[in-house]
């Protein structure tokens, strides 16, 4: 059973519907005893970063943290994949996951923001979340701030400089784009990810 | 249902099928509009919303008398990935920001329709454009640039801005009003009203700097098909989602 955690950012469901569409065993969440039971976690998130402060106040944090430390498979998306860094500049006084190092920023000056519509990747086609999707595939993009690039990068993309679009270390994988939102790109990123 | 200059009304069909077809088709998103948006409409709105919302894994925003943060509220949980307001947006605008700090900036569009106003220049010579309210018949007295710019500082995400003068013409988008507004805020701006032939896509994206571009008649009318129409704005160099 996949736990979509639920922290009161934003529209979880989308995410619940894309899953359901896969025929994938998926429950909305906001207790950390469920989440510490489930055999994979998806961590969604749109709107600012503050929010996952929730995470922190809920026993949340630490039923993820726990599950993480025992290999269960987790996919952050959008802010979820930001809280996965050290942290961002959309708000310092709120500590990531640290699971990747570095910030998050927001876009240069010189391009509109949020970075908002369809844009393409650039795929490491070693990754296991991406197999199947090539470079030069669209996804949907609705972000201020980003991620640098570093060595869990599997997909970048480019708006305002390179910024890290996916990434993956063992059983930890993050997207900044909406997967639930991206068509059949999306769907099939979200099926590798179950499938695992 | 779909306007021609806001005034007569066609019906174009099921607003869940239609939108299923387009997603298709190739559309990046669609944009679903309760022109009604009487009291009784209502909740057939979030009963139509849901139906549609169902099998479309694309960009799915919803509009159209949404008036409250309750009735955002309702349309989201119906399946809304984003919503758009318009004139309870510019009568209350304090809206924008209770919408956008419950959901973010990137799930609130404000829609402004808006008109030319004929033979009153700016300053610089340019044209003027004057924003209405309750589907295109009462007009502000607000300019339309102007409104842009404070919709933005309360914290849309986006600007859907449709030429009134254009709307349901095929005859191309207005691209001074798109320009005019694009180069006045930082968020994107989706054009809206006249998109017809290729060259008048072209137009919106190159003279107008549309960051996207909205049309209706064109489609569901069965008068252009969505891919050709892609691969055409590809060709002439403009980035398209392709395949789609």
């Amino acid at each position: 059973m996949i736990a979509l955690v639920d922290y009161r950012a934003g529209n979880l469901s989308s995410v619940k519907k894309a899953l359901d569409h896969l025929h994938v065993d998926a429950a909305i969440t906001s207790d950390p005893e469920l989440v510490a039971q489930a055999d994979k976690i998806i961590l969604p998130g749109v709107g600012h970063f503050s929010a996952t402060a929730v995470l922190d106040e809920t026993g949340l944090r630490s039923a993820i943290v726990e599950s993480v430390k025992r290999g269960i498979p987790f996919l952050g998306i959008c802010v979820g994949m930001q809280w996965m860094f050290d942290s961002s500049e959309e708000a310092p006084e709120t500590p990531g996951l640290g699971l990747f190092p570095g910030r998050c920023e927001r876009f240069p000056e010189r391009v509109k923001s949020p970075h908002v519509g369809w844009n393409t990747l650039v795929c490491d086609d070693r990754s296991r979340l991406l197999r199947g999707i090539s470079t030069g595939s669209f996804v949907y993009f609705t972000h201020s701030y980003r991620a640098p690039l570093e060595k869990a990068t599997v997909a970048r993309c480019e708006y305002g400089g390179e910024f890290s679009a996916a990434v993956e270390k063992d059983r930890l994988f993050g997207v900044q784009f909406h997967p639930e939102k991206s068509g059949a790109t999306g769907l099939k990123l979200l099926q590798n990810f179950c499938g695992l | 249902m779909k306007g021609v200059q806001f005034q007569q009304l066609r019906d174009a069909g099921d607003p869940a099928e239609l939108a299923a077809a387009h997603s298709e088709a190739g559309a990046d998103e669609v944009v679903l509009l309760d022109i009604s948006a009487t009291h009784e409409a209502r909740a057939t709105l979030c009963d139509t919303v849901r139906r549609t919302a169902r099998e479309l894994f694309i960009p799915f925003t919803v509009g159209g008398g949404i008036r409250s943060l309750q009735e955002a509220m309702a349309v989201f949980d119906a399946g809304a990935d984003k919503i758009s307001v318009n004139s309870a947006a510019l009568a209350n605008p304090s809206l924008i920001t209770q919408i956008a700090g419950r959901y973010g900036s990137q799930a609130v569009i404000v829609a402004i329709d808006a008109k030319r106003i004929k033979l009153n220049l700016n300053t610089d010579g340019g044209a003027r454009f004057e924003a209405y309210v309750s589907g295109g018949r009462r007009p502000t007295g607000r300019d339309a640039v102007a409104w842009a710019r404070e919709a933005e500082d309360r914290g849309a995400g986006e600007v859907l801005l449709t030429s009134m003068d254009r709307d349901g013409t095929g005859a191309g988008f207005d691209c001074d009003l798109t320009l005019a507004v694009s180069q006045a805020v930082r968020i994107p701006v989706i054009a809206s009203g006249g998109g017809g032939d290729t060259q008048s896509f072209v137009d919106v994206f190159h003279r107008g700097g549309a960051d996207a571009a909205l049309a209706a008649s064109i489609f569901h009318f069965g008068l252009r098909h969505l891919a050709d129409l892609k691969r055409e704005l590809q060709s002439v160099g403009i980035p398209m989602r392709w395949p789609c």
